[in-house]
C-alpha cells in the first residue's frame, strides 16, 4: 500500500526551520491496521498529512500504490484524497450548518455521483454507523461521539482505500472511545481497509499488533 | 450540493447575512433616493423652464442688455404734464400708462427669425416682444397746501415717491382729498407677450391650454384682442368679453389660458397680437426672443454654433444653459444633489462594499478548518471559490432588493410629503443692469417666473437595474476576496486542532 523512502518535511518558517520528519522510511502493506504513538510534536500529523496526500514531502518519496505523491501536482493530489483516502479527525471536523446526512453526503461532491445515487449511499453510509434516525440532524444537535459516527460515515461513504484517523477518540470519553474504536476495527475487518490511527491512548494503541512511535521526526517500531 | 450548502451558510449564519445585507441595502437605498432626487430636481427645473419658453423649444436667442446710459432709465419715470390731470377739490387726478420692453430685456430687429429659420437643422422659429404695461396713478394734493413731496400741479415731472404698492392687483389709491394733504400713487403692472398668432405653436404659449373663449388666430393680426392667464384674469377681475386697457388702448379678453406646466408659472399675464403689441410700444419691427426648434436633439449643439455665426450679436442659449438660469431652492437643492447626495451615495457604497468584503475575509478565515476538511475530502479550488462567491452574491442580491425596496418606499415617503421647493427663473436676458431708478421700482415684475414647485421623485427601471447592479459588483467583490482567501488554504489546514 504505502511505501516511503527517505522521507523529509521541513516547514521552514520566517527565523528558522522546523523539521517534522527526518528521513523516514516506512512500509505498511494493504488491509494493515497500524497505530501510532508518540509525544507531543514528535510528527504524527505531519505523517498523516504526506500519507492522506494532503502535502507532498521535502525529498524523499511516498508511494501509494504506484503513484509518487511527492510528485503529483494539488489537482491530482485532490483526485487522490476525493477518491481512495478517507479521514477522521479528533475534532470531528463536521461542517456545522450542514446535516448529518448532507455531510455525508460531501464527500461525494467531488466524485460526480449523481443526486439520488449520493443520498442512497450517504444514507446507507449513516446506517452503517448506526445513525440512520439522526439523518437531518445539525452537528450541533448530535453529541460527540455521534459526531464522530457522522465524520466516519463520510469518510467510508466513498469506499476508500485507507482511513485515516488523527486521534479519533481525544475529545471522547472512554465508553464512547471504546464504541468508536470498536466501530473503526469492525469497518477496517469487514471491508479489507488499511487503517492508521493516530493516538495518545496506549488503551487504544493495544488493540493492533501493529504500533509506531515517532519522536522528534523519526519513526520506531515497537 | 451549492444551492443546499449555500442555503445553509446563510440561514445558519443569519447575523453575518444580515449585516453584508443591510449595509449594502442602505447603500443602494442611498443611490436610489439620490438620483430619483436628482431626477425629480431636473425635472423641476425643467418644468419652471418650460413655463417660460415653451414645451419643444430647445434653443432661444436674445440679446444682452447694453448697459444704458444716464438718463435713458426705461420705464421709471413718468412724465405729467399739466393737463394731465383732472383737478377736483384742489387735489389732481393722474394717470399715466406705458407698454414697454420688460425689464432687463434688450429688443432687436425681427430679421432674425427668418435668420434663424435659415439655419440648417432648425425646424421652426418664432419671434416674441416680451413687454411690461406700467400703469402709474395717483392723486396730489393742490398746491396751496404746499405738501412738500408732492409734485407741482403744473409743469415740472413728478418722480414717484410716494407710496408704491408694486402688486398687479390693482389696488386703488388711497389716502387724498381729505385735506390732510397725503398724496396717494399706485404702480399697477403686468406682463405683456406679444406673439405671432399665424406662426406655428412654439414658445411661451405651448405650455399653456385654453379654458374660456378662443385663442388668436391669424385674423387678429392688428386687432385689439388678448388672452388672459388665468391667473390674472382671476386677481383683475376680467372674463372673456370684458375690457381693460394697455398703454391707453382698450383691449377685448377673448380667451383665458392656463399654465400647463407643473408649477403652474406662466411667461405672461397677458397675450397679443405681436403687430399691437410693436406698436403700442413703439417697437416696430422688434422682437425680444426668438424661440428655435430643432429638427433633431442631436444637432442642438451644431445649430447653436450656427446660430451664433448667422446673429453675431445674440446671446444664444440651449435648454441646457438656461437650466442655470433657475434660482431660488430649487437651484440650491440641485447643486446640493448633485455634490452633497452623490458624495454621500459613492461613501456609503465604498463603506458597503468594505463591510462585505471584511466581513467576508473574515468569514472565510473564520471557517479556515472547514474549506480544509472541504480540500481534504477533494473539494478542488474552484468549486470551493464558487461556493464562496455564491454565498457573497446572494447576499449581495438579498442586500439588493432590500435596498430596491427600502429606496422606493424612500421615494414614496418624499412623494407623500411633496415638499415645496421655490424656483424663479428670471428671463436670461436680465444679464444686463436695470439701469438708474430700476431698483427704486425693483419690486415690480420683470419678465420671470416665480414659483413653488412641488418635488415629486420619479421612478424608473433603469435605476433599479443600476442598483440590483451595483449589489452584485458588491457581492461579486466581496466573493473575489474570500474565494482567493479560501483559495489560499492549505488542504492541511483541515488538521488545525481549533478552528
Ligand atoms: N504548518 C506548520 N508550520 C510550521 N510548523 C509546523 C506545522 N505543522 C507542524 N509543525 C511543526 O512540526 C512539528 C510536528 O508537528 P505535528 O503536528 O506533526 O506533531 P504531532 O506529533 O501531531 O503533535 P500532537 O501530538 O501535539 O498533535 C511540530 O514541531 C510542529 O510545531
Ligand atoms: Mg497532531
Amino acid at each position: 500500500m504505502y511505501q516511503l523512502t527517505g522521507v523529509t518535511k521541513s516547514y521552514s518558517q520566517t527565523k528558522r526551520t522546523v523539521t517534522a520528519l527526518k528521513d523516514v522510511d516506512l512500509t505498511i502493506a494493504d488491509g494493515e491496521l497500524v497505530m501510532i504513538q508518540g509525544p507531543t510534536g514528535g510528527g504524527k500529523s505531519t505523517l498523516l498529512q504526506l500519507l492522506g496526500a494532503l502535502d507532498r514531502p521535502t525529498s524523499g518519496s511516498v508511494m501509494l500504490g504506484d503513484a509518487d505523491l511527492a510528485k503529483q501536482d494539488d489537482r491530482k493530489l485532490g483526485e487522490l484524497r476525493a477518491s481512495e483516502i478517507g479521514f477522521v479527525f479528533q475534532g470531528f471536523n463536521l461542517i456545522p450548518t450542514l446535516t448529518a446526512q448532507e455531510n455525508v453526503e460531501t464527500a461525494l461532491e467531488p466524485l460526480k455521483v449523481s443526486g439520488p445515487e449520493r443520498i442512497r449511499r450517504a444514507r446507507e453510509a449513516l446506517e452503517s454507523v448506526g445513525l440512520a434516525d439522526r439523518a437531518t440532524h445539525l452537528p450541533s444537535e448530535l453529541s460527540g461521539g455521534q459526531q464522530q459516527r457522522v465524520a466516519i460515515a463520510r469518510a467510508l461513504v466513498k469506499e476508500p482505500r485507507v482511513l485515516l484517523a488523527d486521534e479519533p477518540t481525544g475529545n471522547l470519553d472512554e465508553q464512547t472511545r471504546d464504541e468508536i474504536m470498536d466501530l473503526l476495527e469492525g469497518l477496517w475487518r469487514d471491508r479489507g481497509l488499511t487503517l492508521i490511527v493516530v493516538t495518545h491512548d496506549s488503551e487504544v494503541a493495544r488493540r493492533s499488533p501493529r504500533r509506531l512511535r515517532i519522536k522528534n521526526g523519526t519513526v520506531a517500531e515497537r | 450540493m451549492f444551492a443546499t450548502y449555500l442555503r445553509r451558510e446563510l440561514l445558519g449564519r443569519k447575523r453575518q447575512t444580515l449585516i453584508i445585507a443591510i449595509g449594502m441595502a442602505l447603500a443602494i437605498a442611498l443611490v436610489i433616493v439620490v438620483n430619483a432626487v436628482a431626477a425629480g430636481v431636473q425635472s423641476a427645473q425643467a418644468s419652471v423652464l418650460q413655463s417660460v419658453y415653451g414645451v419643444g423649444t430647445d434653443i432661444t436667442v436674445t440679446e444682452a442688455a447694453a448697459a444704458p446710459a444716464d438718463g435713458q432709465a426705461p420705464g421709471q419715470r413718468f412724465d405729467f404734464g399739466a393737463a394731465d390731470g383732472t383737478t377736483t377739490d384742489g387735489t389732481t387726478a393722474v394717470s399715466s400708462s406705458r407698454l414697454e420692453a420688460g425689464r432687463g430685456t434688450t429688443t432687436f430687429d425681427a430679421a432674425a427669425v427668418s435668420t434663424a429659420s435659415g439655419v440648417d437643422g432648425v425646424s421652426n422659429a418664432v419671434g416674441v416682444l416680451s413687454l411690461t404695461n406700467t400703469t402709474f396713478d395717483g392723486q396730489i394734493p393742490g398746491g396751496a397746501q404746499g405738501q412738500q413731496g408732492g409734485a407741482p400741479t403744473d409743469a415740472g415731472t413728478g418722480t414717484g415717491t410716494g407710496t408704491t404698492d408694486g402688486t398687479t392687483d390693482g389696488t386703488p389709491p388711497t389716502g387724498g382729498p381729505d385735506g390732510a394733504g397725503g398724496s396717494a400713487f399706485n404702480l399697477d403692472s403686468f406682463t405683456v407677450l406679444g406673439y405671432d398668432p399665424a406662426a406655428d405653436a412654439l414658445g411661451p404659449l405651448t405650455a399653456v391650454s385654453l379654458t374660456d373663449g378662443r385663442a388668436l388666430t391669424a385674423d387678429d393680426a392688428g386687432t385689439d384682442n388678448a388672452i388672459l392667464d388665468s391667473d390674472y384674469a382671476t386677481s383683475s377681475d376680467l372674463a372673456v368679453g370684458d375690457t381693460f386697457d394697455i398703454a391707453g388702448t382698450t383691449f377685448t379678453v377673448v380667451g383665458i389660458v392656463t399654465s400647463t406646466s407643473a408649477d403652474g408659472a406662466s411667461a405672461s399675464n397677458v397675450y397679443i397680437p405681436l403687430d399691437v403689441a410693436q406698436t403700442l410700444s413703439g417697437l416696430d419691427g422688434q422682437i425680444s426672443s426668438v424661440y428655435v426648434q430643432a429638427a433633431s436633439s442631436d444637432s442642438i449643439d451644431a445649430i447653436k454654433a450656427d446660430l451664433e455665426t448667422a446673429l453675431p450679436d445674440n446671446t444664444v442659449n440651449t435648454q441646457a444653459d438656461l437650466a442655470s438660469s433657475v434660482s431660488g431652492s430649487l437651484s440650491s437643492a440641485s447643486t446640493l444633489v448633485s455634490n452633497l447626495g452623490t458624495w454621500l451615495s459613492i461613501l456609503v457604497l465604498v463603506a458597503a462594499f468594505l463591510v462585505a468584503i471584511l466581513f467576508t475575509i473574515s468569514g472565510v478565515t473564520r471557517r479556515t478548518r472547514e474549506f480544509g476538511t472541504l480540500k481534504a475530502l477533494g473539494w478542488s479550488n474552484r468549486r470551493i471559490v464558487g461556493q464562496v462567491a455564491g454565498e457573497s452574491l446572494v447576499q449581495g442580491a438579498i442586500g439588493g432588493a432590500l435596498g430596491v425596496a427600502l429606496g422606493l418606499i424612500g421615494i414614496l415617503v418624499v412623494n407623500l410629503i411633496a415638499p415645496t421647493i421655490g424656483a424663479s427663473t428670471t428671463s436670461v436676458q436680465a444679464a444686463g443692469p436695470g439701469g438708474p431708478g430700476g431698483g427704486r421700482f425693483g419690486a415690480v415684475a420683470s419678465a420671470a417666473a416665480s414659483a413653488d414647485v412641488t418635488l415629486q421623485l420619479p421612478f424608473t427601471f433603469a435605476i433599479i437595474g443600476i442598483a440590483v447592479g451595483l449589489a452584485v459588483l458588491g457581492g461579486l467583490l466581496a466573493g473575489a476576496f474570500g474565494g482567493w482567501r479560501a483559495a489560499r488554504l492549505r488542504p492541511a489546514a483541515a488538521f488545525r486542532s481549533v478552528n
